[in-house]
């Protein structure tokens, strides 16, 4: 009753906003002026890093004032709607990456113009770029490595992973560490839709053709490559079933000391390190015909109806792309800025562990992006259903990538 | 107790007087209700996607789309299927909950020492948070290392895969559930219960009827009422089903747990189909009406309002 009745609330605000957000400043340009940021990023810990860029922004441009907005994750995106919706949105604001792709189509956003984008990662920033416009800045990144328990390699007698590895040799590893006993397992990959659409690279494939006007989900390479993942799980059981997994999550499982590898999020870096009692290392993640990797990015985009355009891009700039935004940001321990030039990140690399830090940044060699397009939530929704099922074995993985395929074709228009 | 009977009108007069009293609330209803569902009305003919400006100019004219929305919605496999899973919860859930529930009013009723103390502990699980509970019940349910299935494993039985696995997962948010709302409508029968005539059971003792023929022919049929009540707030809150759906399974494995209002959040903000979303809201409502107005009709076959 109550959430039926937050729906309704949530209109009703989507009301009130439009009702009273019609109030008209001035512009005022060359003189002091006040913008607002809203973010997600920050809540749960890097509030204060935050600010602090906030303030030494403010230094360096004593004209510009930023107003910050923190807002957790769970509540962001809702929040956001409405207020976007409600013509209330700050002037500049944080999205994620399928997020951007909905607002950028949907015209809600504003191309960003006299920003110096000459120190960012150009991959990052092209992830941003709508039909040649760039509407958003990407402000940090993360991506996924193999991560390995060092200890279980040693007595399994394999060779730790290199930056050469291909499935095959995942897959013998895997096998000799499953073979030390009957709850140790070799790998925990999800089958889930964000693996999928990097995993699918590595075999040549893609969930769309390359100008995203269709649906190629049912492609031989791509069954070819989710079959892999699948078996895995119902022929050679390296990684755990269901059952086996017995409601454990693969961090819990890896940190427990019973999984061989894991492919995951260079964000697991200090949780593996406080929780882990045997060494652990990383590389850059094997691929099969090719080599392909993870790239999250989140991207900081400009209200359409701001007052300041100039102040909002010369906050947005800095913010992304400035050293002494760097500085603060790496200090403070929090993600990393999608800076082209990877000195700026030296001190990051001296952390031990892992001690193979730089395979980091060797993956970003083989970035893959995610599939953006406007349905991005529904389509990933989708395809993760269909996963699941052929994970557990109640579809084969051509039914399933089948069914994903003739879902999607009509369910979603493609642009 | 005479629920739903009809009572005398205000008069005029009466109105008059009373109106200043119902202001507050009459703003407050007003805004927060009666002006976002006479709005939805009109989304629900549109295909908004939840982010253009709704009052701009020509919004209408470039979003109506009719009845469009209801037929997709009403043609589609999800929706029958969605149908189907909260059907499958409500033959699950009303019997369970109706059958634990008078069980634990009639128990509580019982005049022994300590019974405040029990009726507090069951009183309970209806004080916490959803959020907190569901986060609790999938730890106990997790498969391997779950309490649940360590207690079963105790009586040799291998439990289930239950919030995993696809015919487990809806039994399992039906027990949660249970749990969580026993108490709820147990006070509402404990009340109707303490409410019965004593003397009605001091005639039965003379007769010499068993307690189980008093429970049967005495307390049953007077607490018709009251497990009226009961059914009507509990087959609208079954339809409504949410925030357990949300955190435990989303949904899933595989769909089995899909029910009308997780729909509804998925479309409305995840997907950007606030149209389609008000139109599946809308359905629902209907739903709801018939289901209440068929419930409403048929006390008059079984329910009881003489005291």
């Amino acid at each position: 009753m109550k959430k039926y009745l937050a729906l309704l609330l949530a209109l009703a605000m989507v009301f009130c906003l439009v009702a009273c957000g019609q109030s008209n400043e001035p512009a005022d340009d060359g003189e002091a002026v006040t913008i607002t940021y809203c973010n997600f990023n920050s809540s749960g810990g890097n509030e204060e890093t935050l600010q602090k860029m906030a303030d030494a922004f403010h230094e360096a441009n004593p004209n510009i004032t930023v107003e910050i907005e923190t807002i957790a994750y769970d509540d962001y995106f809702t929040q956001m709607q409405t207020r976007v919706a409600g013509g209330t949105a700050p002037d500049c604001y944080e999205l994620n990456i399928e997020n951007f792709a909905a607002y950028a189509n949907k015209g809600l956003l504003a191309e960003i113009t006299g920003a110096d984008t000459s120190a960012l990662n150009e991959t990052a920033l092209n992830a941003f770029n709508v039909n040649g416009k760039q509407y958003g800045l990407p402000e940090s990144f993360s991506n996924v490595v193999l991560i390995y328990n060092k200890d279980l390699f040693d007595k399994a007698g394999v060779g730790y992973p290199t930056a050469d590895w291909t499935q095959d040799d995942l897959q013998a590893a895997a096998e000799a560490i499953r073979a030390l006993g009957d709850d140790i397992f070799g790998i925990w990959q999800p089958i889930t839709y964000n693996e999928i659409f990097k995993v699918v690279a590595q075999y040549g494939g893609s969930l769309l053709n390359e100008d995203k006007t269709e649906f190629t989900i049912n492609t031989p390479e791509n069954i070819k490559a989710v079959q892999t993942l699948v078996d895995r799980v119902i022929d050679s059981n390296v990684q755990p079933n269901t059952t086996q997994q017995g409601g454990m999550g693969d961090w819990d499982m890896f940190m427990s000391g019973r999984l061989g590898m894991i492919p995951t999020g260079i964000w697991a870096f200090q949780t593996f390190t406080e929780n882990c009692d045997f060494a652990w290392d990383i590389a850059v993640e094997p691929g099969s015909t090719q080599k392909a990797t993870h790239f999250f990015s989140n991207c900081v985009v400009m209200n359409p109806d701001t007052k300041h355009p100039e102040a909002v891009a010369a906050w947005l700039s800095w913010l992304t792309g400035s050293t002494e935004s760097a500085d603060i940001r790496l200090a403070a321990g929090w993600d990393l800025p999608a800076l082209k030039d990877m000195d700026a990140l030296s001190a990051y690399l001296e952390i031990d562990p892992p001690a193979n830090r730089a395979a980091v940044f060797e993956s970003l060699d083989y970035l893959v992006m995610p599939p953006v397009i406007e349905d991005y939530a529904l389509m990933s929704d989708i395809i993760g259903q269909y996963l699941a099922a052929a994970a557990d074995g109640t579809m084969t993985v051509e039914e399933a990538m089948n069914a994903a395929q003739a879902d999607c074709v009509a369910q979603i228009s493609l642009g | 107790m005479k629920l739903f009977k009809r009572s005398r009108g205000l008069g005029q007069d009466g109105f008059l007087k009373a109106s200043p009293f119902l202001v507050p609330s009459i703003i407050g209803f007003s805004i927060f209700y009666l002006v976002p569902m006479i709005i939805s009305i009109f989304i629900s003919l549109t295909d908004w996607n939840g982010l253009d400006r709704l009052f701009a100019d020509g919004f209408m004219q470039e979003h109506f789309i009719g009845l469009q929305n209801y037929k997709d919605i009403l043609g589609s496999d999800e929706f029958w299927k969605v149908l189907g899973n909260t059907a499958e919860y409500i033959a699950l859930y009303l019997p369970l909950m109706l059958t634990t529930s008078l069980l634990g009013a009639s128990l509580l009723s019982k005049k022994r020492p300590g019974v405040g103390a029990f009726r507090v502990i069951y009183y309970i699980p209806v004080l916490t948070s959803w959020v907190a509970a569901s986060l609790i019940w999938r730890s106990i349910l997790a498969p391997q290392y779950g309490a649940m299935n360590g207690i079963l494993e105790i009586f040799g039985i291998t439990g289930p895969g239950w919030l995993l696995d696809e015919k487990w997962a809806m039994p399992a948010i039906v027990l949660v559930s249970v749990w969580k709302d026993m108490g709820f409508f147990a006070l509402i029968l404990l009340s109707g219960i303490v409410g019965i005539n004593r003397s009605y059971y001091e005639a039965a003792d003379l007769d010499g009827a068993s307690s189980w023929k008093k429970f049967i022919k005495i307390t049953l049929p007077l607490l018709t009422p009251a497990i009226f009540y009961v059914l009507i707030v509990s087959l609208i809150n079954s339809f409504q089903l949410f925030p357990q759906i949300m955190i435990m399974t989303d949904g899933g494995p595989n769909g089995a747990t899909q029910v009308m209002v997780e729909r509804i959040y998925k479309y409305g903000f995840r997907y950007f189909r606030m149209g389609y979303a008000s139109a599946f809201s809308w359905i629902l409502f209907v739903i709801i009406m018939t289901c209440t107005a068929i419930q409403m009709r048929g006390q008059k076959r079984w329910v009881n309002y003489d005291t």
